[in-house]
């Protein structure tokens, strides 16, 4: 199993979102983070006041697939969230040693 | 006996046939609620106005330490007007024109508690009850703009010390010279404040300057960011503060008659053509036009033609307003950042420099010639403009020396600033033990 974090563009989630439905990943899990990377920041000026802002607010996405559906999730996300421009964003897949549902105790593979 | 001299008075400084007042008052029912309503109009600029005016422009960590100040001050003022604050700044007792007495400066205590007011009790058409409590709304406004200053970084126990000191020392003395009268020191000398450009915002902005260097800079100010947290409040605010000063400004007039419509008039004129100012002088040297910017060219505008309202005219009013929108934008963003005092949100940028601006022109735009009202008999706009500025220089001293002397003693009482640690964390949490978002 592994667990799939993509760093996007907050316009793209919506695309993403139904990406990963089409490749049959049930659930997800959204945060609004802030970063950035090649993607330069902004100024902003407050009577006279200048600031440098280098953060870029983005959305994160964490989904848990198993191992055979990993490289599929991961094209569909690249897809999906691709717009050509600096700032598009990273996916990384990190292994996941163990997955549990809360409510019935399903472990690992019954639980994704 | 006090309220006809006060009527002669001020009939004189409105340009109205002494004559009219050789009978006895009565109530004008029109007058009466256009000042009842006016009143409203003003409380409203501070509550919520100003409130959230100065709000937004605050660390979100501090926003409710901001609202906290301007409500408490509304309380607090309004209890000292009560007691002695009324009386000192416009009782008439003792006061005869031409004549320099203790009573040239302030006012005596025989309207302590509001002695002698009665329900029929008049000032001109209108019910004293209702110029009392018009009056009450501007000795509420004038401290509270003060705070802007020291935001961020003042205690709320030595807040409330210093206005309370402030309002006695400064605000009533400044008030009795330039309103209460003949025999009052401003008033028989000539200086043309019709709403408050001295007694008020030269009054707060320079106390806001002098306070602002004694407390000191915010820690980490110029280098860290502290930008406005919600600009949506602060035009918000802005918004209030230019619709309720139709009250400030036509309201001065106490009556509902040509000259509080004219004063309606060039408030509006000013207003948006300081805005406009500032909007295109920072698009010209900042390369953007901004929220924060309109709205503290409203402010100036306002604030500009605050002391002309009452004899300025529309050709006048759209030059100070275009002088107050340039001027204040380019003291609240180059003169503060080349001279480096934390003036947090542009107190004296805004509030001196405006009513400076403004009460100058006065004295030019009141002349018929340029559309104004006309000056006094044999007065030239040379003459009238020197007596501006010696108003201005009264109230700069007088307001200078007592915010100074008063901080002082504060700071050596209870201490002004809050700790460094406390700074950090935010106001609110600190002294309120509150949070303004919980989201």
């Amino acid at each position: 199993m592994k667990m799939v974090t993509a760093i996007i563009k907050p316009f793209k989630l919506d695309d993403v979102r139904e990406a990963l439905a089409e490749v049959g990943v049930q659930g997800i899990t959204v945060t609004e983070v802030k970063g950035f990377g090649r993607q330069k920041g902004h100024t902003e000026l407050y009577r006279g006041a200048e600031y440098v802002v280098d953060f870029l607010p983005k959305i994160k996405i964490e989904a848990a697939v198993g191992n055979e559906l990993v490289d599929r999730v991961v094209e569909a996300i690249m897809k999906a969230a691709n717009t050509g421009k600096i700032g598009d964003g990273k996916i990384f897949v990190v292994a996941l040693e163990r997955v549990v549902r809360i409510r019935t105790g399903e472990i690992d593979g019954d639980a994704l | 006996m006090t309220h006809a001299k006060w009527r002669a008075g001020s009939a004189v400084l409105l340009g109205l046939p002494t004559a009219a007042f050789a009978q006895t008052p009565t109530l004008n029912s029109g007058d009466t609620a256009w000042m009842i309503t006016a009143t409203a109009l003003v409380l409203l600029m501070t509550i919520p106005g100003l409130a959230l005016f100065y709000a937004g422009m605050v660390r979100s960590k501090n926003v409710l330490s901001v609202m906290m100040q301007c409500f408490a001050i509304t309380g607090l003022v309004t209890v000292l007007w009560v007691a002695y604050g009324y009386s000192v700044a416009f009782s008439v007792t003792g006061m005869e024109k031409g004549v320099i007495n203790l009573n040239s400066f302030i006012g005596s205590l025989d309207k302590a508690f509001f002695a002698g007011v009665t329900r029929d009790s008049l000032v001109l058409a209108v019910p004293e009850t209702v110029f009392a409590t018009f009056q009450l709304t501007f000795a509420i406004l004038t401290p509270a703009l003060i705070v802007g200053a020291f935001a961020e970084r003042m205690k709320f126990s030595a807040l409330l010390l210093f206005v309370a000191g402030w309002f006695t020392f400064a605000y009533l003395p400044i008030a009795h010279m330039v309103w209460s009268g003949d025999g009052a020191l401003m008033w028989d000398w000539g200086v043309l404040d019709f709403a408050g450009g001295t007694v008020v915002h030269i009054n707060a902005g320079v106390a806001g300057l002098v306070a602002c260097l004694v407390l000191g800079k915010r820690k980490g100010y110029p280098t860290t960011p502290m930008p406005p947290h919600n600009l949506t409040y602060t035009l918000i605010g802005a918004s209030l503060l230019w619709v309720g000063w139709f009250g400030f400004n036509a309201g001065s007039a106490v009556a509902a008659d040509a000259n509080a419509g004219m004063a309606l008039l060039v408030t509006q004129i000013a207003t948006g053509a300081a805005a406009l100012a500032w909007m295109l002088a920072e698009w010209l040297l900042h390369r953007k036009p901004s929220v924060l910017g309109i709205a503290s060219g409203a402010i100036a505008g306002l604030v500009a033609i605050t002391p002309a309202a009452g004899v300025a005219g529309p050709a006048g009013a759209l030059v100070i307003g275009l002088a107050a929108g340039v001027l204040c934008f380019l003291a609240s963003t180059k003169l503060k950042r080349a001279l480096g005092y934390d003036d947090s949100l542009d107190v004296f940028g805004v509030h001196a420099v405006g009513g400076i601006v403004g009460a100058i022109l006065t004295g030019v735009f009141a002349d018929a010639a340029l559309g104004g009202k006309g000056l006094a008999e044999g007065m030239t706009i040379g003459g009238q403009v020197w007596i501006q500025f010696l108003g201005v220089a009264v109230t700069v001293a007088i307001t200078a020396v007592v915010t100074f002397i008063l901080l002082k003693i504060i700071d050596a009482i209870i201490g002004l600033r809050v700790t460094e640690d406390e700074e950090v964390e935010g106001l609110d949490v600190v002294l309120h033990n509150e949070r303004g978002y919980i989201i």
